[in-house]
């Protein structure tokens, strides 16, 4: 093997506390060969994101520091650097790309304007703006020259990914990271990004660190793998070995925890984790939930007389219906109308159409007559650090709706909110305690208890998992089983994800631009998609096993 | 863009209709009768009503304010009660030296106030920082009338660099404008401070910097123009609070503007210079935050898109 063009020995980074320096990194050590492509993967708090930024030496300087170790590239020392030398590595030599394509694009400035902005830092003036049409022609972006005077809000998530790798690779770096570049994006652009890097990769003779949460990205896209865990590389290895014979326990739980699109091929509906009895509910009694046509519009603005402009249309004409006991999932990229969808069906905004609650229609309803309708359906959301008041004990969370509409005494509540908190697997005793003291997937559990709380019919659990790093996904996926076979509820399940739509599904319908594309059971969508859109989302799943990856360009480096 | 002109525009005028209406009904509100203090101490009754009838105050009211609006668009703001001149060339004449106390006010102030938000946001939590708060604190607190004689005892009586009282000279700019502008460089210091530190944390920040471009760029070329935003909208807002202290400033430094005509008028109840500097105030507000409206999406293109 030639020398590594990127080396990192014994990096540690000390957390300043006010208890004094905690370490957050210890001795990690790594070596990227020209060409390579390393993966950094590990669930949250790992130190893939501080191992990143402490390479470019961008740790936020109040909290973050380097207490040991080195950083070569190509054999020189990075870390005892000068800044102004430091500037020249940064984007010259080493680039970065981010997870956030949203907000890492200044909003103020043309692309064009920080496209050549780049290109100046490192190569001079001439003609940096024929070379930033050029990037951005080699990121497979049309019509360039229009896109150079555009400002980044113009630009949909993916382009403007493509716009940061652009910038990244506009001064030949020798080495890019990528911090979790397609995270925010939706599954078939980050198929099409994941294979934009891959083809770039060869044609600018860069070396990447990929860093990522995702197997399936890792499979896809490695060439050895760094497994990291609370601040420690815990396995080092081949992309092809590390997933077929792991060595390390932690590797083997990570990789088991995957959700594989397939793996309940030619099985009906979600497995049991429970021996309670399945429910097979009386063909006699109504669906939980019943929805016919559907829609949900968007104001438009107020033009200067103060009268509207026709409205965006967010759902249009869906149907659809929920028994007790079962799961259906709505399934979709942002912007399907998926999200709209499970706020409309619990009256949250106003909608057309018809829709019936546990027998009642809700269609017109005042805030008055929803409310102990309201009961019967309660909602799951993504962001369980968000969905919880950081100031309420977790118990009062809980307890609130009981409180709200007048159920029990504060004794009973209390009771009753330390028997779900045990139902849902945590403490009675956690009650007392405040929200920032859970961790994220023990806030969801405190989420699903305080959803419980009512007991309701319907969950609509909106992207529920989502934020959760895989294993606790797993496990929290469980519990949601758990709770619907013993309990018969029925869940309205949103996700962008079709391997945890797979996983917890009866019924499935496919959305795009406000429209159900395609419905069906789990089987038939899963098993024989009629739709073209179907499958293009099912095919841009990145599949967690290195030995199925797509076929990759000739490595040109 | 320019529909965003038209709207705003068009609010303008609504407003400056309101002021003139409030304005007018204030007038009637007072206890004083124009024509008997126009007629003099020893008018007959019939002096008073010919003045009455002279002046239109027999006609009904909204006849009243018809003309007085009609007027109003003719550029005639009414004859001052004590100097029996027309109001409008009264003000006209002042106007400049006002304008002049507030644009050097202003920038002053937005000087002052930016460098050191931006100062205090970069060196966070250091000593620099507690310093400029804490003197932002001060300035902020204190009283116009006290800046202002705190100012002429110190670099006019004291230390004679700059005159007392007086206009014509830039020497006799100084003092005035520097009293109106350090209050509100303490406000605006505090303002660019937060919106700089909320600005250095976010991600496009951290991009620049990735790019290795140096600190004087990221900060001036990526962070600045991002946190003006609120700053911009705060200036708009500020043109009435300028308005406002040039009465105190004007009076103090012998202020040939029209913040002094205000206060001689107010002192002997001559109800037209009064109305004509409100309306006159009201339009330079007004105009100030229509100015801002129209700045900030030229900085953003965010707004100028929608």
């Amino acid at each position: 093997m030639t020398a590594p063009v990127l080396s990192v020995e014994g990096l540690c980074v000390d957390a300043r506390t006010p208890s004094g320096a905690h370490r957050v990194l210890h001795e990690v050590s790594f070596h990227l060969g020209a060409g390579e492509t390393l993966c950094l993967a590990g669930e949250s708090g790992s130190g893939k994101s501080v191992t990143s930024l402490a390479i470019m030496r961008l740790l936020p300087k109040a909290s973050l520091r380097v207490a040991a170790g080195s950083i070569r590239l190509e054999g020189r020392d990075l870390l005892p650097l000068p800044d102004r030398a430091m500037r020249r590595v940064r984007g010259g030599d080493i680039a970065m790309i981010f997870q956030e394509p949203m907000t890492s694009l200044n909003p103020v400035m043309s692309v064009g304007a920080q496209l050549t902005e780049a290109i100046r830092a490192h190569q001079g003036a001439a003609n940096a703006a024929a070379r930033a049409r050029d990037m951005l022609d080699a990121v497979r972006i049309a019509d360039p020259a229009r896109r150079l005077g555009q400002y980044p809000h113009e630009l949909s998530g993916g382009m403007r990914q493509r716009v940061m790798i652009a910038m990244a690779l506009s001064c030949r770096p020798k080495v890019l990271i990528a911090d979790e570049p397609t995270t925010a994006l939706d599954v078939t652009v980050q198929a099409q990004i994941l294979t934009l890097m891959r083809e770039l990769k060869g044609e600018f003779g860069t070396s990447i660190i990929l860093i990522t949460h995702d197997m399936g990205v890792v499979a896809e896209m490695a060439d050895r793998v760094a497994i990291l865990r609370a601040g420690r590389i815990v396995e080092a290895a081949g992309v092809v070995p590390l997933f077929t014979v792991p060595r390390e326990e932690y590797t083997r739980t990570l990789l088991a925890a995957v959700p594989r699109l397939g793996a309940r091929t030619g099985l009906e509906g979600p497995p049991r984790v429970t021996a309670a009895p399945a429910h097979e509910p009386p063909p006699a009694e109504g669906p939980v939930l019943f929805a016919r046509d559907l829609s949900v519009s968007y104001p438009g603005p107020r033009n200067w007389l103060g009268l509207r402009a026709p409205g965006h249309r967010a759902v249009e004409g869906v149907s659809f219906e929920l028994r007790r006991g079962r799961t259906l999932g709505l399934v979709g990229e942002s912007g399907s109308g998926k999200s709209t969808t499970g706020k409309a069906v619990l009256g949250l905004v106003p909608f057309a159409g018809e829709v019936t609650l546990d027998g009642v229609a809700i269609t017109g309803l005042s805030a008055r007559e929803m409310r102990p309708v309201r009961r019967k359906a309660q909602m799951i959301f993504q962001d369980p650090y968000a969905s919880l008041d950081p100031r309420m004990s977790v118990g009062a969370a809980i307890a609130e709706p009981l409180a709200i509409h007048r159920i029990g005494t504060p004794a009973e509540r209390r009771e009753r909110a330390a028997e779900l908190l045990r139902r849902v697997g945590l403490s009675p005793d956690h009650a007392a305690r405040y929200p920032h003291e859970f961790s994220g997937g023990q806030r969801q559990r405190i989420c699903i208890a305080r959803a419980l709380a009512l007991e309701p019919k319907l969950i609509v659990a909106d992207e529920s998992v989502a934020a959760l790093d895989v294993s606790v996904r797993a496990r929290v996926l469980d519990l949601m089983l758990e709770l619907q076979e013993t309990m018969g509820l029925a869940y309205l399940f949103i996700s962008h994800d079709m391997a945890v739509i797979e996983r917890m599904c009866h019924d499935v319908a496919v959305m795009r631009g406000g429209r159900i594309v395609e419905a069906g059971s789990r089987r038939a969508v899963f098993e024989n998609p009629v739709e073209a859109y179907t499958r293009e989302l099912m095919a841009a799943v990145p599949v967690p096993d290195p030995t199925r990856r797509a076929p990759r360009p000739p490595n040109a480096a | 863009m320019l529909a965003l002109f038209a709207r705003r525009a068009v609010q303008a005028a609504l407003i400056l209709l309101g002021v003139a209406a409030i304005t007018f009904v204030l007038l009637y509100a007072l206890p004083a009768d124009p024509a008997v203090l126009l007629a003099g101490r020893n008018a007959t009754p019939a002096t008073v009503a010919s003045i009455r009838h002279q002046l239109g105050l027999d006609l009904p009211l909204p006849v009243q304010f018809w003309n007085y609006l009609v007027n109003l668009l003719h550029g005639d703001l009414g004859r001052s009660f004590n100097q029996k001149t027309a109001v409008a060339p009264l003000i006209l004449a002042r106007l400049p030296a006002t304008l002049t106390l507030m644009a050097a006010g202003i920038a002053i102030e937005v000087a002052i106030g930016l460098t050191l938000g931006v100062i205090a946001a970069l060196r966070r939590d250091g000593v620099v920082d507690r310093l400029v708060m804490t003197l932002s604190f001060v300035g902020v607190s204190t009283p116009q009338f006290l800046v202002a004689l705190l100012l002429l005892y110190i670099f006019a009586a004291t230390l004679g660099w700059f005159p007392m009282s007086g206009y014509g000279t830039p020497a006799h700019l100084v003092l005035p404008a520097f009293t109106l502008g350090i209050l509100g460089a303490g406000w605006y210091a505090r303002v660019v401070r937060s919106a700089m530190i909320e600005v250095l944390g976010q991600d496009y920040v951290r991009t620049a910097n990735a790019k290795g471009l140096s600190a004087p760029r990221v900060v001036l070329r990526h962070a600045l123009p991002n946190a003006l935003l609120p700053v911009i909208a705060m200036i708009g807002i500020d043109i009435g609070q300028f308005m406002s202290g040039t009465v105190v400033v004007e009076a103090v430094y012998g202020w040939p503007g029209i913040g002094q005509l205000a206060w001689q008028a107010i002192q002997q109840v001559d109800i037209p210079i009064i109305m004509g500097v409100t309306l006159v105030s009201a339009f330079a507000i007004v105009l100030g935050n229509l100015v801002a409206d129209l700045a900030a999406p030229l900085i953003d293109p965010r707004i100028r898109a929608a």
